[in-house]
Order: structure tokens, then C-alpha cells, then sequence
């Protein structure tokens, strides 16, 4: 390596286990490190602690019974996997979902986003040693969207709301008005919040031009989500392949150009925004009627195959569902964001130090229910 | 709005690049013969026109009688995709060559799909089970596993 | 018998009992200090985190959460005490010990009020220096003899940020120590008639830096950072030597605010209150600010804190010492009301084009 070394003491590589019960590898996962001094030199992730079998649980489900499961797969975003699985089982199907039906899914899945950022930006901040309290702020605010959708299903974290041909009930008549309420709170929140961290030093040497992640390599690896959209990708399945009624809004897909961790940082925060301006535009336009396609409990769809996907708060989130006309899916293979995200892991940690792989990792922003399903 | 790319307009294009690699072409997607995939891959990723840099996702399916490996490409420049599928028609030890040289996304994809359908990929530089531990007994997502 | 001839001149003449009884009473009251202390200071964090994180704190021991301190100790000490087996089982043992115990001798030079202390070390500020960093020792035979390597790793950046920052640091006591001319923390109390924090702003932003590096708090807790080395070096402690390490944290805390509150905010001294409420109350501020930034901040790399250490607060420490010692030895009978106007603009000059110049670097390494 370097001459200095060649001078100094001999000195060779020791590899150290990080998880699976370690404080910000955000559940079970695990990877060996191998570290020369500070700097790593190396990373190997495992997989598989949190491995529940979900594709092969659903093969024995019905179509409407696997719904749950989706809940259990990224249970920081439940509302995004049920929306996308439902996506999948319509187009199987070819089911039209109701207008009210697709507005309160529009609103719904933007609530998740926002509450999934606060999360995954407050455990950057977290892992970045802010001690807690920016994940505080943010983590108050995701309780008051968790209080509305509470209002909304009767559930706070794992929701089972969306169902196929529409959602499981009708917007409580409270909702709207405290939805409208909340809204301009939590812009100004983010306003505040930004005020407070967007210049911090710290944070920008910490995170300003670390784990800069190319934007071919991006490509290559299949990242999506904020993560390709830091790196300059401009790719939103919201507008590329608009699903549901997205093409009636107005709204701008935030990008940066290093791809490093704070413009990872600063396009969740942009994103908060935009879907505020989205769920804006939503509550004024819900239209009446009925909020769920007559849609039988147990379907059966034409024998045939379908790739529903959506742009989950972590990225592309996918279900390809193989049907034989049966009450099961045949086969369905979930494409789970966070596995793929983290593919580019090893890449972007190379040469950098301990402390800058935990910030790496936690921006990434991934859940290990939905990595090891 | 990303459409799928017609399999007819992609056989057309591909029939001319390699006469015998395309087996059958459904209604959108086209079935490849294992031996040419990385070839016809390379092709659909460089190509003038097509450029499907970004891959969506990779699985199989055990149909009994085969397994299909499916792949699905989008191209991120003419927001088009593409599905691709190719049998193998044996359950003892299937093979297909892997794509990873070509996707690096495809890397831990294929690691997936050798895990839990026990598809082998030629060529694959990491051949290693990614969720299940070493030694465990059968791949769980075959039909006929622990039945 | 030299020794005790020796120690015996800092006891006050007309102290009853002469030197044991002295040394028995101040040993007592400075023990006492240090577990009160460390006790409020951990209700403090809490709770002021607590608020300062939008959440309560401790609410349910006793009243508004007072007994929370008394609560914790009392379930640590009667926690299993688990030694690992790869562990080196005599440093192991050994190091909370070796950690805790320079803590309480720093206490033996802070006057708590006017001639109140244990001795009146002629040499005071250089007996905390010395003193206090063997508590490093400590730490890293708790690092070392723990076999474990996030322990290991932690000990590893608690030596270099204490070599590093113990020069910045004594840097800018030698600041204090000329206005001075003396090295007893008795004299420094003395000389305060105005607290030195005017007189040497700048001695007293990188002494607080340092001391914070020092001791591990927030910015620059690397040693502990729980998200990357899920504890640091006390990672395989458990029980009654968990407790000593925390023990240790918070009373090196309050020794490190005992003694900012000496050399800079001029002790004791204080209208109205008891000098020695003066002190405590002043120790607590000092505390609390720390308690702030630890709640405001997040954590600096390591690479960075050593760049902070040598590429700014040391050129900054030697700056400061130059200006103090062409201002002594030019002007030494004007007012000092007129070095702290001169000092504070010194001050701001140097962390104005410091932190334009500063260039943390490294970063990534080719491997």
C-alpha cells in the first residue's frame, strides 16, 4: 500500500462480524467486514435472519389472503406493498378500480412515503451519532401520520388496508379535515427541520461526498428510489409508468447530481415535500362513489402471468404473479427494493472507514423484512 | 408510461442478430434458449435503439415439467421493457448461464433464484445459497419440495 | 515522614486535627461530591435530553423521576457480572479500577470554595493534566482485555484522541497560566477578578473542545459510538464494572467541568450565593452545555477529529499563547479589562480564517 506503511510495523487486515445483533444494522442484518485499522477493505453481507418463506406462504393463500403477508414484507411502508400487490392482482385480473378508491390509494401511499422517510432519514442522522434527536423530531411527526391511519383502518403499523379492486373501507368522515389540518404542520416542520440540518457542518462532512455511488453503477445494479435519484438517475415510476391516478398530479421528481449521502439526505427531504403537494391536491379532488370494485373474496384469475409495480418509498417495488386459474397464485415472486438497493453496498464502502459504512448503509435506507422476506 | 416492447418487434430485430436464439415469442415476452441468453442479453443492453441498461428483476417458475427463468429489462432511455424467458428442462441440476457479468444487479438476484428454486448459473462468480444456511435440505420454492 | 511534612503545608494552619484529619474529611467530601454529582448529572442528561428530544425522560422514580439514579445503580450492581472467556481476566478486572480512580484524585486540587480542597498543589493544573489522562490507561486494558474487537477499536481511538488533544489542551491552560504566574488552582481562582472566559476566550473554546474529545462527549464520543461500535470499550462489560465505567464517564464530566469552572469562570467566587453553591452551580452550567451539545450534534469520524486536533486547535492554542504572552510581557500592569476586548477579537480573527482554511481531508482511501 502506501509507503508509510512499508516503513512501519507489519500490519494485516482482521475481519470483524457487524450483526446480525448489532445497534444500526437496522434489524438482522449481517455482514463481515475486513478492516485494515479503520478503513475498510472489504464487505461480505449474509442474508437469510429474518427469512419467513413469504413467496412460498403465498402459494397457499388466496389472492386477497396473501395481502397480510405484503404487510410483513417492508412493515416500514405496509401501505406501499399492499398497494403494489393489489396493483399486480388487478392487472392479473383486470380489475378497474373506482375513482374514490384510487384517490384514497394516491393519498394513502403518500402518507406512507413521508412516514417511511422520517424513518429512514432520521436513522441516517441516528447512525450518523445525532443521539436521537432528530429521529425524535421526525419520529413524532410519522407518529401523527400513524395516528391517521389508525383513524383510517383501525391499524398503525401494519395497515391491510388496499384490497384488491380498492381499499377495505371508506375514508372515516374525520379523515379529510385532519389530513387538511395536518398538512401544512408537517410542511412547516420539514421547513424547520431542514433550517436545522441542512448547514450543519458536521453533518456535511460526515456525509457530503461519502459513499458517492456512480450513476452507471447504479444503473447496473438495478437501483431505484431515492437512492438512483441521488446519482442523478431520473427514473419515478409515479410519472414514468404512472399506476393508479398519478398522471393527474402535478409534482417534480427531486434529483442530485453526486449521488453521495447527503444528496441521498436532501432528495428524501425534497420527496417529503412532493408528496405533501401531492396529498394537497388529492384531498380536494376525492371524488364520490364507491370505494371498491365489486370484487368476490375469492378470485380467480384467467391463467396467465402480470408484473404489477409501483414506486414504493424505497423504490421500484414489484409482484410477478403467475396465475392457473386457480383460488392461489401459482408463483409470486416479490421484487423486493431493499435487497437490490443493496447490492451496490459493497462498492460504495470500499476504502472508507467504519463510521462513514454505518452512514452508508443507513442511507440506503433498507428493512430487513423486505431483504430477506 | 413504460410499454413493453412488442415481441414481435424484438424478434424481428433479434432473429436478424442470432438466427437460432429465439425459440418462441409470446404474447410479451420471448422465450430464449438458454445457450444464447447472455449473448442476446449483451445485445438488448448495447444496441442502438434498445439499450435496456436497468434490470427489473430476475425469478423462475417451477412448472413440474420445466423451470422458466424469467428476466425482465427496462430501458431506462426510451422507458420501454422487455421480458425474456428461457427453460430448463431438467430437475436434476438445471443450469443456465449467468448474467452477472453483464448486471451487476443480477448478481445476488441469481443467488436468490439458486437458493430457493435450485437453479445452477453457469458462470456466476459467488454460487453460494443467500438466505438459507449452507446444507440446508432442498430449494423451498420448488413445487415438490418437502411434499 | 517527609511526606507527611510535606503535604502538611497545604493543610490551613488552624485546621483542628492536622493533616489525617484532613485528609480523612476532604477524602470523604470529595467521594460524596463525585456520587452525588455523577447522580445528578445523569438526571440531568436524561431528563435535559429528554426534553430537548420532544419525550419526558425518566418520570416514574420517585418524584419527576428523581430516584431514576438510585434505580439504575441499584439494578446494575445486582446484575450478573460476565466476563468473557477469550478476556485477559486480570486487565480486565483491573481496568475500571485504574479508570476511576485519577478521576477522583483530579478532585483533590479543585477548591470548592475559598482555600477548601484537599491540597494546594503548587503545581495543581499540571497534576490534572497528568492526571488525568491515566484514565486512558484504563480504558484501554478494558479495550485490550476484553478480546473482543469493537471493544479493541474503540480503546484504539480513545488513545489517539487523548494523545492529540491533551497538546491543544495544555496549550491553552499555559494561556491561563501566564496571566497568572502560578500553576496552583488556588492562584488561578484568585487571579479571576475578571473569570478568564473574557480574558481568554479563545483558551476557552479549544480547552472545552479538548475537553470534550478528552472525555468522550458528544461530538466526539467515538470511542463509545453506539451505532458503530455498539459500546466501545466497555462493549463486554457487564454489572458492578459496567457501573464503575459509567461511573467513570459522568464523574470524569463533572471533574472536566469542575475544572473549566476553576480556570475559567474564576471558581468559587460569585456575589451573594455561598462560594461553594457558586461552584456547583457553575459546574452544572458547564455540564449542561455539554449535555446540549450532545444532544444538537452528530458524532465527527476519526480522521476528522485528529485533523480537528492538529490542524486547528493547535495552530489556534499557539496563537492564543503568543498573544497572551506578548500581552503580559509588554503591558503587565494595564487593566485586563483591556486584553479581553483585544483577546475576544483575537478570537474571532482566528476561528474566522481557522475554519476557512480548515480542510478536514483524507476521506477515502484507495485500497
Amino acid at each position: 500500500m502506501t509507503t508509510t506503511q512499508e516503513i512501519s510495523l507489519q500490519t494485516e487486515p482482521f475481519v470483524l462480524n457487524m450483526g446480525p445483533l448489532h445497534p444500526s444494522t437496522h434489524g438482522v442484518y449481517r455482514m463481515r467486514v475486513t478492516l485494515d485499522g479503520e478503513v475498510v477493505l472489504d464487505i461480505e453481507p449474509m442474508f437469510g435472519y429474518l427469512h419467513r418463506g413469504i413467496e412460498k406462504l403465498m402459494e397457499e393463500r388466496t389472492y386477497t389472503g396473501c395481502i397480510p403477508l405484503t404487510d410483513r414484507l417492508d412493515y416500514a411502508s405496509a401501505m406501499g406493498n399492499n398497494l403494489a400487490y393489489c396493483v399486480a392482482v388487478e392487472k392479473l385480473a383486470k380489475i378497474r378500480v373506482p375513482e374514490r378508491g384510487e384517490y384514497i390509494r394516491v393519498i394513502t401511499a403518500e402518507m406512507i412515503r413521508i412516514a417511511n422517510h422520517c424513518l429512514a432519514v432520521g436513522s441516517m442522522l441516528n447512525d450518523a451519532g445525532a443521539l436521537g434527536t432528530p429521529f425524535f423530531y421526525l419520529w413524532n411527526e410519522r407518529e401523527k401520520l400513524y395516528d391517521l391511519f389508525e383513524m383510517l383502518c383501525g391499524q398503525r403499523v401494519l395497515h391491510n388496508y388496499i384490497r384488491i379492486g380498492g381499499v377495505s373501507q371508506d375514508l372515516p368522515d374525520e379523515f379529510l379535515p385532519a389530513l387538511e389540518k395536518f398538512v401544512p404542520q408537517l410542511h412547516k416542520f420539514i421547513n424547520e427541520f431542514e433550517f436545522f440540518l441542512k448547514q450543519n457542518e458536521i453533518l456535511i462532512a460526515r456525509a457530503q461526498g461519502v459513499g458517492v455511488l456512480p450513476k452507471d453503477v447504479a444503473l447496473n445494479c438495478g437501483i431505484s428510489g431515492p437512492l438512483a435519484r441521488a446519482s442523478g438517475i431520473k427514473r419515478d415510476l409515479r410519472k414514468d409508468d404512472p399506476y393508479s391516478v398519478y398522471d393527474r398530479f402535478e409534482f417534480d421528481i427531486p434529483t442530485a447530481e453526486n449521488g453521495d449521502c447527503y444528496d441521498r439526505y436532501r432528495v428524501r427531504m425534497e420527496e417529503m415535500k412532493q408528496s405533501l403537494h401531492i396529498i394537497d391536491q388529492a384531498i380536494k379532488k376525492v371524488p364520490g362513489g364507491p370505494f371498491r370494485a365489486k370484487v368476490p373474496q375469492i378470485i380467480r384469475p384467467p391463467a396467465g402471468e402480470a408484473y404489477g409495480h409501483i414506486e414504493g418509498p424505497k423504490g421500484e417495488l414489484g409482484f410477478y404473479l403467475v396465475s392457473d386459474n386457480s383460488i392461489a397464485p401459482y408463483r409470486c415472486h416479490i421484487r423486493s427494493t431493499s435487497f437490490i438497493n443493496l447490492t451496490a453496498l459493497r462498492q460504495m464502502v470500499k476504502g472508507w472507514k467504519i463510521a462513514d459504512l454505518i452512514v452508508i448503509f443507513g442511507s440506503i435506507d433498507i428493512t430487513m423484512g423486505e431483504v430477506d422476506r | 408510461m413504460t410499454t413493453a416492447l412488442s415481441a414481435k418487434e424484438i424478434v424481428s430485430k433479434l432473429s436478424a442478430e442470432f438466427p437460432d436464439a429465439v425459440k418462441e415469442a409470446g404474447a410479451d415476452s420471448v422465450l430464449v434458449k438458454s445457450a444464447s441468453l447472455p449473448a442476446v442479453t449483451e445485445y438488448l443492453k448495447t444496441a442502438d435503439g434498445l439499450k435496456f441498461d436497468y434490470i427489473n428483476y430476475i425469478t423462475a417458475i417451477d412448472y413440474y415439467d420445466y423451470f422458466e427463468v424469467v428476466y425482465m429489462m427496462t430501458s431506462t432511455e426510451y422507458n420501454r421493457s422487455v421480458t425474456l424467458k428461457t427453460r430448463c428442462e431438467t430437475r436434476n441440476r438445471p443450469t443456465v448461464p449467468s448474467l452477472a457479468g453483464i448486471y451487476q444487479g443480477a448478481d445476488w438476484q441469481e443467488r436468490e433464484v439458486y437458493d430457493l428454486m435450485g437453479i445452477t448459473f453457469k458462470g456466476h462468480p459467488n454460487m453460494k445459497r443467500v438466505f438459507l444456511w449452507e446444507g440446508f435440505d432442498g430449494h423451498p420454492l420448488r413445487k415438490d419440495w418437502n411434499k | 515522614m517527609n511526606a507527611v511534612s510535606y503535604a502538611a503545608q497545604a493543610v490551613p494552619a488552624d485546621w483542628p486535627g492536622g493533616y489525617w484529619w484532613h485528609w480523612l474529611f476532604y477524602t470523604v467530601v470529595i467521594i460524596v461530591f463525585v456520587l452525588v454529582m455523577v447522580m445528578g448529572a445523569i438526571y440531568i442528561e436524561r431528563r435535559g435530553m429528554g426534553r430537548m428530544q420532544l419525550r419526558y425522560g425518566p418520570n416514574r422514580t420517585g418524584p419527576f423521576g428523581l430516584l431514576q439514579p438510585v434505580a439504575d445503580a441499584l439494578k446494575v450492581l445486582l446484575k450478573e457480572n460476565i466476563v468473557p472467556n477469550v478476556a485477559d481476566k486480570i486487565v480486565h478486572w483491573l481496568a475500571p479500577v485504574i479508570a476511576f480512580t485519577p478521576v477522583l484524585l483530579i478532585f483533590a486540587v479543585i477548591p470548592f470554595q475559598n482555600g477548601a480542597l484537599l491540597t494546594d498543589l503548587n503545581i495543581g493544573i499540571l497534576f490534572i493534566v497528568a492526571v488525568s489522562s491515566i484514565s486512558t490507561v484504563g480504558v484501554f486494558m478494558a479495550g485490550w482485555g476484553s478480546g473482543n474487537k469493537y471493544s479493541l477499536l474503540g480503546a484504539m481511538r480513545n488513545v489517539a484522541a487523548v494523545v492529540s488533544y491533551e497538546i491543544p489542551m495544555v496549550l491553552a491552560i499555559i494561556g491561563v497560566v501566564i496571566f497568572t504566574g502560578s500553576l496552583s488552582t488556588g492562584a488561578i481562582v484568585d487571579a479571576q477578578d475578571i473569570p478568564f472566559i473574557l480574558v481568554q476566550p479563545l483558551g476557552f473554546l479549544i480547552f472545552f473542545i479538548a475537553a470534550s474529545a478528552e472525555i468522550n462527549r458528544s461530538p466526539f464520543d467515538l470511542m463509545e459510538a453506539d451505532s458503530e461500535l455498539t459500546a466501545g470499550f466497555h462493549t463486554e462489560y457487564s454489572g458492578m464494572k459496567f457501573a464503575m465505567f459509567y461511573l467513570v464517564e459522568y464523574a470524569e464530566a463533572i471533574a472536566m467541568s469542575a475544572i473549566i469552572t476553576t480556570i475559567f469562570l474564576s471558581g468559587w467566587r460569585g456575589p451573594w450565593l455561598p462560594p461553594w453553591l457558586w461552584f456547583i452551580i457553575k459546574t452544572i452550567i458547564v455540564f449542561f452545555v455539554m449535555v446540549w451539545t450532545r444532544a444538537t450534534l452528530p458524532r465527527v469520524r476519526i480522521d476528522q477529529l485528529m485533523a480537528l486536533a492538529w490542524k486547528f486547535l493547535f495552530p489556534a492554542a499557539v496563537i492564543n499563547l503568543f498573544v497572551s504572552a506578548i500581552e503580559v510581557l509588554v503591558w503587565p500592569d494595564i487593566s485586563q479589562w483591556i486584553f479581553v476586548g483585544v483577546n475576544i477579537a483575537v478570537a474571532v480573527i482566528a476561528i474566522g480564517v481557522g475554519t476557512k482554511m480548515f480542510k478536514p481531508g483524507w476521506g477515502k482511501v484507495a485500497v
